[in-house]
């Protein structure tokens, strides 16, 4: 295998590549032995331990399946929340009218320099000091408000970026027709950056799925994570476990999200009837290097 | 001989509208809580370039088991959340395990703990960015290289690495921004930094919005100086294609 870092190997080469695997094996083994005896030496193999999740549906209809549906209520609210006002605050961005441009730029690039954490806890003050929601619903109003104003800075980026991606010849044609700038933009620009978008929209989607867990560490919301904290109470301590059960449930959800980002930005990219535009997980923080950057999918 | 008089009451009126608005700051250690948040980012910022550049290396090098490991690595890592790694580390390798990294009071370790998991969750967006950079490069210039007569120290360090690090600086910026805002999921565990502050002052007081908008304020001088710095330096070093 050739790359731009490496050319076609030699004998001497594969010679030095058996080696090296070998004492990459040796010392990944002795990492696995190592976790291995770590945990059996703390009873943590223990069969008791493990059985709630492969014995009987308790542990799943009781805590997990529960607490996915509220991972899954509260990213889904913020999502769609998010999705109109960031669409907003990024046509906004691109106004020709500096009263609203730079008002649109500040708020997008303030909230997105604030930790997500720092918008919820805010959120969860808010709602107890100035509204009547019951203290029951009020995580979960806390948890969507601070992924709302988050990541509706983050998908204005991201529109900003998906019209810009669109080649200037678009624009140029619909004004040659005549359009005003209201119908560019809603008859030529936007759907058209609407499908370039969706790879960066659906990648955005595993950032606020995992954000989802700061609400039940932080803000006592009952999602997935607190379903850990609780599920480990019940079957007599089993934290390490749950909290590996749990994790191997977001790493499915968010890999088939990552996943299906990945290909449709190919489908994408390689559909003949588009302007062959496209942005990607990462491409809306390149386009917006004018402050702080998004941090992609991190 | 009006004008002394005038602005002694303007500058007493000053101070103690001063001393209304930001008395409640007083016995709360600010400063310190944004300086713990600047200690966490830092050494997991070092740790994580550390760590993933050597995963970057597994996953462009020509050992396929290594290359395997580093994608392995980077696909299950960035897909569980932040959160529950910190937790895991306090919940899990501490409380369980007994696992102290050679401290002995609670604070410390959970501050070496959050540093720990911090740097194994970013490492993984760290290998990506650098990657990224790599990709960059078109083959072109590694076969021309070599056509030249280059040797493959000389191929890396002469042509293709400082095209791919010029690359990797604005997403290693975005990285860097990304860890900065991260620090605060230390609160999950009670590490002492701005987040856990906020939320102390803001139960004991009732200054709502201007708690939150001091907090707010102490991040966009953290993360948005660092935005447009490194973003600039990167434009600047960017290879033009």
């Amino acid at each position: 295998m050739s790359s731009v870092l490496y050319d076609a190997q030699g004998p001497r080469a594969r010679r030095r590549n058996v080696v090296l695997t070998v004492v990459f094996l040796v010392a990944l083994a002795a990492l696995l032995w190592w976790v291995y005896k770590a945990l059996k030496d703390k009873g943590q193999l223990e069969w008791a331990l493990w059985e709630p999740f492969f014995s009987g549906s308790e542990a799943w209809t009781t805590y997990i399946w529960p607490g996915l549906q509220n991972t899954l209520k509260a990213a889904a609210l913020a999502m769609i929340i998010a999705l109109p006002l960031g669409a907003v605050l990024g046509i906004a961005r691109l106004s020709d009218h500096a009263w609203v441009r730079i008002p649109a730029a500040t708020v997008v690039e303030f909230f997105r320099a604030i930790p997500v954490l720092v918008l919820m806890i805010f959120g969860l003050a808010l709602f107890a000091e100035y509204t009547a929601v019951s203290s029951d619903d009020r995580p979960l109003y806390a948890v969507v408000t601070g992924l709302v104003l988050y990541n509706a800075s983050v998908l204005a980026e991201i529109v900003r970026a998906g019209i810009l991606a669109l080649p200037k010849g678009q624009s140029e044609a619909a004004m040659a027709i005549g359009l005003r700038k209201g119908q560019l933009m809603r008859l030529i620009l936007l759907p058209q950056a609407v499908t370039a978008m969706l790879p960066a929209i659906v990648s955005q989607l595993v950032v606020i799925v995992k954000d989802t867990a700061l609400g039940g560490a932080v803000l006592t919301y009952a999602e997935l994570l607190a379903a850990a904290g609780t599920m480990s109470g019940y079957y007599g301590g089993n934290i390490i476990q749950s909290l590996i059960v749990v994790s191997v449930i977001f790493i499915v959800l968010n890999f088939a999200l990552t996943s299906f980002a990945s290909w449709l930005e190919r489908r994408l990219r390689q559909a003949k009837k588009s302007t062959g535009a496209v942005v990607g997980a990462n491409d809306a923080q390149i386009a917006g290097t004018t402050g702080t950057g998004t941090g992609g999918t991190v | 001989m009006r004008r002394p008089a005038e602005r002694r009451t303007r500058v007493s009126l000053y101070a103690e509208a001063r001393e209304i608005v930001f008395d409640f700051l007083e016995g709360y250690d600010l400063l310190g809580a944004f300086w713990t948040t600047v200690q966490l980012a830092a050494l997991s910022a070092v740790g994580s370039l550390v760590w993933g550049t050597l995963l970057a290396a597994m996953r462009v090098g020509p050992v396929p088991l290594m290359r395997g490991f580093g994608t392995a690595y980077v696909n299950i890592v960035r897909n569980i959340p932040l959160t529950v790694i910190i937790l895991f580390t306090s919940l899990g390798l501490n409380q369980t395990l007994g696992v102290s990294l050679g401290a002995d009071d609670v604070e410390t370790i959970n501050f070496r703990l959050a540093v720990l998991g911090l740097i194994f969750y970013t490492s993984s967006f760290v290998c990506e960015a650098l990657r990224s950079g790599i990709n960059t490069v078109p083959v072109g210039q590694a076969e021309a290289a070599r056509a030249i007569g280059l040797n493959f120290n000389q191929v890396l360090g002469l042509v293709v690495l400082p095209q791919a690090f010029r690359s990797s600086v604005v997403p290693l910026a975005n990285v860097l921004i990304a860890l900065i805002k991260n620090t605060t999921v230390a609160a999950a565990i009670g590490v002492a930094e701005a987040a856990v502050l906020m939320k102390e002052m803001i139960e004991n007081e009732a200054q709502l919005l201007l708690i939150s908008a001091i907090i707010a304020f102490g991040f966009v001088v953290l993360t948005l100086p660092t935005g447009l710095i490194l973003g600039w330096v990167g434009k600047k070093v960017a290879v033009k294609r």
